[in-house]
């Protein structure tokens, strides 16, 4: 059952990153080209909706649907190096592959296959930091 | 109300949808973030035995891995059975930039044949290209502890200072590559 929800949430996610056209190399190119409003709204407006939700969900001390257990909305741990030097490195990425790692399966599904050349470096390019962490500023 | 469904989807659709999805994976007690995904397929593949940082029970995500196969079968649904037309609709100045730096397909394709064609694998440039991207994209993800999902929507989502660093690092580093370096790589 529980299997069956995260799926239908996935195929939710996928249709939605594919005919927002976020799953579109063009569309992050354009994106960083600043030559149209299409990617900033739908982040903007993302996070106008995410925002409130998470605010209501946090004020009414919602309850997981699934087993009544609390809500946690955790807080990132504190600090800026990881986030700026990691942010640097996944934006290099984002700009030369167009694909962030939720896209990368919408993209495989819509049948764009060199996608899992991608989809296996990011992989690779994970194993590579959990295998250098202790050597990296955070 | 079908027919809106198989034109591109405007962005003010698009992005309340972003944060319904959101919304679903907190309301189901788990949390919107798909890179974590690529951590989970290493600790699967047994990174856990050579790596501390893969050493959990990859089991416990199994959850956000039907996530991620939903995902490729919603890109799948969307593809061949919501779309009229799959071309994406960019600006005229991003297509004449695009058309000089040689890609032909620009406003009249999803994404450039030039590296999504099937036979893109086998001309080396395509390859390196894909591999080098793949690549900082993971390493980077894990490094920011997450991705656009998991900073730009969820983490900004809460006003979280760290989130916004990232994002800002996310940003820094693509307009870097876009601007400076995709002409010369292309």
């Amino acid at each position: 059952m529980r299997t069956l929800i995260y799926f239908s949430i996935g195929i939710l996610f996928g249709i939605t990153m594919f005919k927002s056209e976020a799953a579109s190399w063009f569309r992050i190119y354009e994106m960083f080209q600043f030559d149209a409003f299409h990617m900033y709204g739908i982040i903007g407006s993302a996070l106008f909706c995410g925002a409130i939700i998470t605010f209501l969900l946090k004020k009414q001390k919602a309850t997981s649907l699934l087993d009544g257990a609390a809500i946690v909305i955790a807080d990132k741990e504190k600090g800026w190096k990881r986030y700026l030097y990691g942010g640097l490195l996944f934006g290099f990425g984002w700009a030369i592959s167009g694909a962030c790692p939720g896209p990368m399966f919408t993209i495989l599904g819509a049948g764009f296959l060199p996608i899992l050349v991608v989809i296996a470096a990011a992989t690779l390019g994970t194993f590579c930091y959990g295998a250098v962490k202790k050597y990296l500023p955070h | 109300m079908f027919d809106f469904l198989l034109q591109p989807w405007p962005w003010y659709f698009s992005g309340p949808m972003i944060a319904l999805v959101m919304f679903l994976l907190l309301w189901t007690g788990k949390s919107f973030g798909m890179s974590s995904n690529l951590r989970t397929f290493c600790a699967a593949l047994g990174a856990g035995k050579r790596v501390s940082f893969f050493a959990f029970d990859w089991k416990t995500q199994r959850w956000n891995l039907m996530v991620a196969l939903g995902a490729v079968v919603g890109g799948f649904i969307a593809a061949n059975y919501l779309s009229v037309s799959t071309a994406v609709a960019i600006s005229e100045n991003t297509v004449a930039q695009l058309q000089q730096l040689g890609i032909q397909d620009a406003g009249q394709a999803y994404m450039p044949q030039a590296l999504f064609d099937s036979n893109a694998i086998s001309n080396p440039k395509a390859l390196l290209l894909l591999t080098l991207g793949g690549f900082f994209v993971g390493f980077g993800a894990r490094y920011a502890g997450g991705c656009t999902s998991g900073h730009a929507i969820s983490g900004l989502s809460n006003f979280q200072l760290p989130s916004l660093i990232a994002v800002v690092g996310f940003f820094i580093g693509g307009l870097f590559v876009n601007h400076f370096l995709l002409p010369f790589l292309l």
